[in-house]
């Protein structure tokens, strides 16, 4: 077969790719040569290149079309499945701080000072109730806690406070921090903000006319604030806690640190400091404050941060396996929705399984697999029957009869399916009918919605035109006279059907069920109208999760699981029938 | 006609005193007319795009402010999502994708106090929002503080989850239920039940009738063991409950006799019971009061923003909020409206015996604890989604 010449490619003659193929075949050692001397391929591939490139010019628009709005959005839905940053990014010297702890008994009062000062910063921000959440995907009861501390974290430090400004009443004023914390030139350029700001309020107020006074708007921000290196260095704690407070107040306050006392958080830290003996030989501004402060700080009264979160907020602070979740998801990324996503979970201890009363999802990816399947064997039932009749029928009779397949195809699934919970009702019209032959009496009418029944026969409706169609179309190109032929050799009815007949149907039935069952194993709308609680998909979980609980991540791992299932159930397929048999007609 | 024409000339002419500019707001307000709101006059979006719950509920703002709103405002466009029931996702996903489309969401208590901890929706003083009950009471003091349940919250109605029963089983013997215990009572009111797919209600109703102290339900639920009990005395009734998500549900699952009991918001059933007249009452024991009302979305633009502020400051007014009561049995959220509560707008049936506030209903009410909520929710919800899948 694979002769030299008419080898993979039946078209022979000069086409550049069978010049190639030529070239290459020969297995010459010297390089065939072009009539200006270049190597034959290498001008060959270039007018190649270009020929590529202007097919891909051309599909390009969709290609780009498909990658912005298809492409891009699902791989990044994906990518959530495993993105975690939320924990290391909203507690920060709390994850660094947990590093060490061995993850057993309560860590140590470092550790909670770090999330002390963490949590106040989020609750600024409005971050802990997220990360709370977050948590709570992984441990019930993290989102109470972290509310509940949201709302009693700014109390810590709170003492220490009082006896700063009771040592010396310049604590107080905001003034003295930013003379302490901000780097030079700051405290110049802000004070020349203020004049210019005053200056073009004057101007406003003189102006006639409203439009005269928009446009004299100053709408220039204060200059952004930076920490000092020196006071980074004698105070990194409280540097990177008061760095953190001044941002917050000039961008999500509007507000002006000269303007603002600090939090109560940046005083405990100053206490840390201070008492760490890193200020020690400070001489930048305040250097004398700062000098009387650090002689006053050992007798100072400081209650332990600990003991505030325990006995204070709530006593889950004591709790190891709070901790232990905090430490287990602090990695930037997880593999945490995943495992819940198959009924394990990501513990301090490793992987276990989880709770009896909280594992629904193996059993929710089985019974989809189930209900697909019936679904699609119900499919080949009702419509093989169907399609066959099509295909042998006179040209006008078959027509009216596709009419009649294609009509509720055209009608809205809402439709179609509102329908079916009419009919199926308890007190529908199919209860109805049976009541009244007297299959079924009054008083126990079948349940045939809200359950799994009711997801099948819907589905199976709705979903039968994506069997019949391929198949007709199929058994429209089997000619008759083989089944025909078949039969004057002696074989019987069913005979010719089965193995002359059947066999050349096979590609329809291939591509039917490939439809079907792809198309019902994510199946939304239906099963969430007609199924109950027992009828829902996996899908009706992912949905539940992007819109209801919020778990996105979880929606995410949940929604990758079942595309990696429906390729590995397609390579089966190929495997075992071959794609090639599949026809659409 | 003559009269608007000359309290507009008094409105201009007083123009510049706010002590006088408060009388003469009071006088026009008295009229049914609403004073200019603190924006008035500033750039203002046209187009408004509100999300409500659709049904009977988004109707009855529709009529009772929103038309009139744009009566007095034909340049504005009002687009309508129903999409409160999933409101939190949407404005998380909004402001997530820095894409906020909404500039005004209905939502319910729980929901707001969620949104405001979350930072989704924007912090309001209630009295730059609100205008001044006619006689000049602030509208912080005229919601009062059991409205104000956030600092996001703009308070509409309150409304109550009640259970509405069929009045023609035949199996009850002409038994009628009485307590909200008849519920999980299958041997005297055998037939479904229609509750909704979330733990609300459902967890403190079955506490309660498994005799747990109404005041010492939330205690309960915040142990392992008090969920357990509420999931056991739900279990009871699983197999024979069918799980609603949308308001609208159970009117329609009673009327199609597919259930016999079934609990809903009270103006879901009012409409069922007395504009649609079907075979079906009322049972007011152990109703669970919730609020519902407005937030803004955090981070809107400045013209959306006033946009939004000129309406609320008509849409919640004395009037509108009594307005609103004409079409749907919820209890208006001002103090001040409840005077007002008229006659049903096309029925001419006192509304006031159809108020869940109304005594006679409210003699064995229960009060949702939204603080609770918004901290156990999601604790709860996994629990009882991983419940109802089994």
């Amino acid at each position: 077969m694979a002769d030299a010449t008419t080898g993979p490619d039946q078209f022979t003659g000069p086409t550049p790719d069978n010049a190639i193929r030529e070239a290459d075949r020969a297995g010459r050692t010297e390089p065939m040569v072009a009539a200006d001397g270049t190597p034959l391929k290498r001008s060959l591939n270039r007018a190649l290149r270009r020929q590529k490139l202007r097919a891909l010019a051309l599909i390009s628009p969709l290609l780009i079309f498909i990658l912005v709005t298809f492409v891009a959005p699902i791989a990044d839905m994906l990518f959530r499945s495993v993105e975690n940053q939320i924990v290391s990014e909203t507690l920060p010297r709390t994850v660094v701080a947990l590093e060490d702890w061995d993850g057993t008994g309560v860590p140590d009062e470092e550790v909670f000072r770090a999330l002390a000062a963490d949590l106040v910063v989020a609750e600024e921000l409005k971050n802990h109730t997220r990360l709370g959440s977050r948590l709570n995907y992984e441990m019930t009861g993290m989102s109470s806690l972290m509310r509940q501390t949201g709302r009693d974290v700014d109390e810590i430090g709170e003492v220490l406070t009082d006896q700063f400004v009771e040592l010396d009443p310049a604590w107080e004023e905001p003034a003295t921090w930013v003379s302490l914390m901000a780097r030079d030139g700051w405290v110049e350029d802000q004070a020349e903000w203020v004049a210019a700001a005053e200056e073009a309020e004057a101007a406003q107020d003189a102006a006639a006319t409203p439009e005269e006074r928009r446009a004299l708007a100053f709408d220039e921000p204060e200059p952004t604030f930076r920490v000092s290196d020196a006071a980074q260095e004698a105070f990194p704690r409280t540097a990177r806690i008061y760095g953190q407070f001044a941002d917050i107040t000039q961008t999500e306050d509007e507000d002006s640190p000269t303007e603002e006392e600090p939090w109560n958080i940046v005083y405990q830290a100053l206490y840390e400091d201070l008492s760490a003996g890193t200020a020690q030989g400070y001489d930048g501004p305040e250097a004398d404050l700062v000098a009387r402060s650090e002689a006053a700080v050992s007798d100072f009264d400081a209650p332990s941060v600990r003991s505030f979160f325990v006995d204070e907020i709530d006593e889950d602070w004591a709790d190891p396996e709070v901790w232990g979740t905090i430490q287990a998801f602090s990695s930037p990324y997880t593999a945490g929705y995943f495992l819940s996503a198959v009924d394990l979970k990501l513990t301090p201890d490793g992987i276990e399984a989880q709770d009896a009363d909280q594992s629904i999802y193996i059993l929710l990816f089985e019974r989809t697999m189930f209900m697909s399947l019936t679904i699609m064997f119900s499919c080949i039932l009702l419509g093989y029957p169907i399609a066959f009749l099509l295909s042998n029928l006179p040209m006008r009779t078959s027509n009216l009869l596709l009419i009649l397949v294609l009509l509720p195809f055209w009608t809205s699934l809402l439709v179609r399916t509102s329908a079916w919970k009419v009919l199926l009702q308890q007190q529908g019209v199919i209860n109805d009918i049976l009541v009244w032959i007297g299959l079924v009496s009054d008083t126990n009418r079948l349940a045939l919605i809200n359950n799994q029944t009711g997801t099948i026969i819907a589905m199976t409706h709705i979903l039968l035109p994506f069997m019949i169609l391929p198949l007709y179309s199929v058994m429209k190109t089997i000619p008759p006279s083989y089944v025909r032929a078949a039969k004057s050799l002696g074989a019987t009815n069913w005979t010719a059907f089965w193995r002359v007949y059947f066999p050349q149907s096979v590609p329809g039935i291939g591509a039917g069920c490939i439809l079907v069952f792809i198309l019902s194993i994510g199946y939304y709308i239906t099963p969430e109208l007609v199924g109950g609680t027992t009828g829902t998909f996996i899908s009706n979980r992912i949905a539940y999760h992007i819109s209801s609980s919020l778990n996105w991540g979880l929606a995410a791992a949940l929604g990758t699981i079942l595309l990696v299932l429906v390729l590995a159930l397609y390579y089966l397929y190929d495997r075992i029938v071959g794609i090639d048999n599949v026809s659409l007609g | 006609m003559l009269g608007e024409v000359f309290d507009m000339k008094i409105k201009t002419m007083l123009l510049g005193s706010g002590a006088v500019m408060l009388i003469a707001a009071s006088a026009v307000a008295q009229d049914g007319q609403t004073t200019e709101s603190p924006v008035a006059g500033e750039p203002m979006a046209d187009e408004m795009t509100i999300v409500s719950w659709g049904g009977a509920y988004q109707d009855s703002q529709l009529k009772a402010y929103v038309e009139p709103y744009l009566e007095m405002h034909p340049e504005v466009q009002v687009t309508w999502d129903e999409s409160s029931a999933e409101a939190v996702a949407g404005m998380r996903a909004q402001s997530e994708a820095n894409n906020v489309t909404w500039d005004l969401v209905d939502v319910t208590a729980a929901d707001a106090m969620r949104l405001c901890d979350e930072g989704l929706a924007m912090e309001v003083d209630i009295d730059e929002i609100a205008a001044p009950a006619p006689d000049g009471t602030e509208a912080s003091e005229d919601f009062g503080e059991d409205m104000l349940v956030s600092d996001c919250f703009i308070p509409q109605i309150a409304y109550s989850y009640t259970f509405g029963y069929r009045t023609d089983v035949a199996e009850w013997d002409g038994n009628t239920p009485s307590s909200i215990c008849d519920v999980f009572d299958l041997e005297t009111f055998p037939g479904r039940r229609s509750l909704e797919r979330r733990p609300h209600n459902n967890m403190e109703w079955a506490l309660i009738c498994d005799g747990v102290a109404m005041d010492d339900v939330y205690d309960a639920l915040e142990t392992e063991e008090g969920r357990q009990q509420a999931f056991a005395k739900l279990d009871t009734i699983k197999d024979q409950t069918v799980w609603w998500t949308a308001g609208a549900d159970t009117p329609q699952l009673l009327a199609d006799g597919e259930v016999v009991f079934g609990s809903t918001y009270n103006g879901r059933l009012f409409s069922l019971i007395v504009e649609q007249d079907q075979p079906v009452e009322m049972m007011w024991d152990t109703q669970s009061y919730d609020l519902d009302g407005w937030v803004i979305p955090a981070d809107l633009g400045e013209e959306e923003l006033n946009r939004v502020k000129d309406f609320l400051w008509f849409a919640t007014d004395t009037q509108r909020l009594a307005d609103q009561a004409k079409y749907i049995s919820y209890g208006p959220a001002r103090a001040s409206s409840a005077p007002l509560v008229g006659e049903h707008a096309t029925l001419g049936i006192d509304m006031a015996p159809h108020m869940p506030t109304n005594p006679e209903n409210a003699t064995n009410a229960f009060v949702q604890n939204y603080e609770w909520w918004a901290d156990y929710r999601d604790d709860l919800d996994a629990e009882f989604q991983a419940w109802l899948a089994q």
